[in-house]
């Protein structure tokens, strides 16, 4: 393990040349002595040499897109160009102040004008804002619309939100966020919304049901129209999490198949990279009639160009960020969007969709998978309960193993109705070959199990450190480095 | 196809494995009346080279800060980033990584985070500090919302001298969750001492004031604490500036709970907005309360030393609907921007960053009211590096005047609520030429 820049430190040395100051004035002039800080914040005193040398030997310890394989189910690890970044990191993007005059940035507003309507075709949606910075927070803005919709007709019992077990974490705690109560709906013996379940749950309690489609099994869920007529028929509203997008593109349009609002998390299903862990971009899809509910501003146009639009202010739910959401990412996606055209993004899908049936096929004789029954859409969820059972080898011990032979991990234990799951999403980005490598690795581990299961406890072996302890990470809590002086 | 690897006779080869002949087969589970008939109506596909020119030339209609010289601020600043931020952030093996759930291939990461909530906390000089929010206004939300949970009072006094977008973003928090929330009247620009002793009792769970608040001025830190300690259980929630924090008197010094702000200032671009990421730090007792993701110092197998997520316990993805937050991410290369930002100027630097801002500022503020019609709007308070001035003719006039002289003169406090007012931001990228010459404008366009 490395050492940490705080112990690289020395007393005196320097990594910053900044101009000497030339106004005339002192700090004590200005700053009362009783508002000065008694201690310096102890922050590290090193050269640019050290600080680069250290944060690119830190960049060596991480797995990342342009290094390998990430078949991480749910996430969409697809490949981020590097046009996007180029563009995105330009002065007339990057250094741009949200308070400009709307004159100095019709460039940027355009950009975000013309993503807002790409956005809302590709999806069949009327109107799209960009202000959400993440996935969980564009849940947290649909339920406000959601909210505000019951609201404005005088519906104050509407407090109930319904979603399958299968539902991403983030839904039942967005809804508590929101102020809805959560009901969960078991899934039926195909991984699905249970339409007859549901009819028996829903009342005039009922704000909205929030599905993800296709669902966390990575199934289509073809009863939709059914249960958006549930839905409707007690002035329900329908959300969907648009996490498995990918599968969709220019093959189905959410907006026009009962839903009536959506997030989409451009982090995945248009490029944008996930920056080990942020900053990402949750914009919201609605239909028509909850237009006027969307975060202000908007962003319009008119005779004198395109500006920020206030004009629904009083019906608006409101804001959810300082200015006008993760910009500097919404240019990504503009662009990704931009290159793709109406047969990308239709190939985006079908692309993401064989893939995933190809990976399933080919592996659903060495793995459990309870739904190989029925082909998957952009992604499938196998598990490892055979070898639990026949030879003690948990999921972890084949995500860990799977680490070893250069690959990320799948998603795993999730979703939770899935015992042992191994969730594989391998997105439109990754070649046959890739595919048929990690195939290979896949039956590899299955054979070791077989041969030798003790090892897998205790892989992986090949990797920057070795299995890491994450109890005792909670157990003796060490979140801060001791600096003393 | 852009993006995409495999070639016709591979995808054709693909189906034939998967036992299909057509993709339409794979799809017919989904009613054939949603499947899309027609295209998308979408511009045709640029190519690599259309799109650059087209960006482009969008971007060149836009007048960015670096071709002019801006006095812009309100909450997101234009601080000096050195080029090794860039070339730390621009690299795929941080900006293309997942969140680090996998420890043993996320060590840069999990380390970077570390280091972060390390620096958060000299800066702070509190114990905890997280991986950081979505940015200062959500992490505002989130601090007066772990304050309600760890309280079980449902009543936060927010100073009404905050930035007003902050106040919006809570208000959409906290809304229809059966908490309270109730403004500090402000006077000459700072909150008013005498309505929080009037409005803070035992059913308050927090107090929250931001310094230097929206207007650049420094609030009374220590009387606001006291005030709010003497409550039963009222926790003190400060707001505040990173850079600031360098030479003012930190939030462990006034003994604040929760230490939240804006830290877009350290190392990361404005970004017309966003992205922009809040940092977020506590005392060690409230760590089980607290929102957003959180790294920690463990070992592996081997018994070497390692870092991994920890105290997940709190989070969406296991306690679900009795989550500490909705959170799932956090804006990890905007800290990584940071962390980079704080190693190259460290302990001096900082304070360097700090020192210059203050002062150019008050040389400004101090020439600015020489001109006939302009004075400090709040002359009796200490400001950072921001100010608002009363302004002879109405501040658009001006702003707009200025702008043929490429300069960004300021905030327009109208939008506000605020006449004939313009709020100033200095950083230490202004020379005293810089400085000079936008007063010569000044004088000139009134």
């Amino acid at each position: 393990m490395s050492t940490t820049i705080f112990e690289k430190s020395s007393q005196g040395r320097r990594g910053y040349n900044i101009s000497k100051n030339d106004v005339n004035i002192e700090l004590k002039d200005v700053l009362p002595a009783n508002l000065v800080r008694k201690e310096d914040a102890k922050l590290p005193q090193s050269s640019e040499l050290d600080v680069m040398r250290h944060y690119i030997e830190l960049s060596s310890k991480n797995h990342f897109i342009e290094k390998g394989f990430y078949p991480l189910g749910s996430c969409t690890m697809k490949y981020n160009p590097k046009i996007n970044e180029v563009v995105a990191r330009q002065s007339g993007i990057a250094n741009l102040h949200p308070l400009q005059p709307e004159e100095t940035v019709q460039g940027a507003l355009q950009i975000m004008h013309e993503l807002q309507n790409d956005l809302a075709e590709i999806s069949g949606m009327a109107n799209v804002t960009l202000q959400p910075v993440a996935g969980a927070q564009g849940e947290f803005v649909g339920l406000k619309i959601i909210s505000a919709y019951h609201q404005a007709k005088g519906n104050h019992h509407k407090k109930v939100i319904i979603m399958p077990d299968s539902a991403h974490g983030t839904n039942p705690a967005s809804c508590s966020l929101a102020g809805f109560d959560v009901k969960e709906l078991k899934s039926n013996s195909q991984g699905k919304v249970d339409v007859e379940e549901l009819r028996k749950m829903v009342d005039e309690n009922t704000a909205g049901f929030m599905l993800t489609n296709p669902n966390t099994l990575g199934l289509f869920e073809n009863k939709i129209e059914e249960i958006a007529e549930i839905i409707h028929a007690v002035d329900g509203l329908m959300y969907m999490d648009g996490a498995n997008f990918n599968a969709l593109l220019g093959i189905v349009q959410p907006g026009k198949i009962g839903f009536d609002v959506m997030h989409y998390n451009l982090h995945k299903t248009f490029s944008t990279p996930h920056g080990g862990g942020g900053p990402g971009s949750g914009a919201v899809g609605v239909v028509e009639h909850l237009t006027k509910f969307l975060p202000v501003p908007m962003i319009s146009k008119n005779d004198n160009g395109y500006f920020l639009d206030y004009s629904h202010e009083k019906t608006s739910i409101g804001k959810v960020h300082t200015y006008y959401g993760n910009f500097g990412i919404n240019v990504r996606a503009y662009v990704y969007i931009k290159m793709l055209g109406a047969e990308g993004i239709r190939s985006v899908g079908e692309n993401a969709v064989i893939n995933a049936n190809y990976l399933q096929a080919k592996l659903k004789d060495y793995y459990n998978i309870s739904h190989a029954d029925q082909y998957c859409m952009h992604e499938f969820v196998a598990d490892g309960t055979i070898q639990k059972k026949k030879y003690g080898v948990s999921t972890l011990d084949i995500a860990k193993r799977l680490l070893d032979k250069g690959y990320h991990a799948p998603t795993i234990y999730f979703p939770l109705i899935i015992s042992e799951a191994i969730m594989i999403e391998p997105t439109e980005t990754e070649s046959k070959q890739t595919l048929d490598k990690f195939i290979s690795a896949m039956i590899e581990i299955a054979h070791e199990i077989e041969t030798d299961p003790e090892s897998l406890h205790h892989a992986p072996f090949n990797t920057p450190v070795r299995r890491v302890d994450d109890v005792r990470a909670v157990k003796q809590l060490n979140v801060r480095f001791p600096i003393e002086k | 196809m852009p993006y995409i690897s495999t070639t016709e006779q591979e995808r054709q080869e693909m189906l034939r494995e998967i036992g299909v002949s057509s993709f339409k087969e794979l799809i017919a589970n989904i009613p054939e009346k949603f499947v899309m008939k027609d295209k998308l109506n979408l511009e045709p596909a640029f190519s690599e080279q259309q799109i650059s020119r087209k960006v482009f030339q969008l971007t060149n209609t836009n007048k960015c800060t670096q071709a002019s010289d801006s006095y812009l601020g309100a909450g997101v600043y234009d601080h000096f980033i050195p080029a090794a931020v860039d070339t730390i952030v621009s690299r795929p093996e941080f900006y293309t990584a997942y969140t680090p759930y996998q420890a043993e291939v996320s060590q840069g990461t999990l380390q970077f985070i570390y280091e972060y909530q390390t620096m958060i906390c000299e800066l702070t000089g509190m114990e905890i500090a997280n991986a950081s929010m979505y940015d200062g206004a959500s992490a505002a939300a989130e601090a007066i919302l772990m304050a309600i949970r760890s309280t079980r009072k449902n009543k936060a006094l927010i100073a009404s001298t905050i930035n007003p977008n902050f106040k919006n973003v809570i208000e959409r928090y906290t809304e229809g969750l059966g908490i309270e929330l109730e403004f500090i009247n402000s006077v000459n620009g700072v909150m008013d001492i005498k309505d929080l002793e009037a409005k803070v009792n035992d059913d308050i769970a927090c107090v929250l004031v931001q310094s230097p608040n929206f207007f650049g001025n420094i609030e009374d830190m220590f009387a606001t604490e006291k005030l709010t300690h003497q409550t039963k259980k009222g926790l003190f929630i400060a707001s505040t500036d990173p850079i600031a924090l360098a030479i003012t008197n930190s939030p462990a010094e006034y003994n604040a709970d929760i230490v939240i702000g804006e830290g877009q200032a350290l190392g990361n671009n404005i970004n017309y907005g966003g992205p922009l990421f809040g940092f977020f730090a506590t005392k060690l007792a409230m760590a089980r309360t607290m929102p957003g993701r959180l790294v920690g110092e463990t070992l592996d197998e081997a018994g070497n030393k390692a870092y991994s997520l920890t105290l997940q316990a709190r989070e969406q993805h296991i306690r679900r609907v009795k989550a500490t937050s909705n959170i799932c991410s956090n804006q990890s290369l905007c800290t990584l921007a940071a962390t980079v930002y704080m190693a190259l100027m460290g302990r001096e630097g900082i304070k360097e960053v700090a020192t210059q801002s203050i002062t150019k500022a008050h040389y400004l503020a101090q020439e600015i009211t020489k001109i006939e019609g302009f004075e400090l709007a709040y002359p009796q308070q200490t400001f950072f590096k921001e100010f608002v001035v009363k302004t002879p003719i109405p501040a658009e006039e001006i702003i707009e005047k200025a702008l043929n002289h490429n300069i960004y003169a300021g905030v327009d406090m109208k939008i506000f609520g605020y006449d004939n007012q313009l709020m100033i931001a200095v950083t230490e990228k202004k020379t005293k030429a810089d400085l000079d010459r936008f007063l010569a404008v000044l004088k000139e366009v009134i």
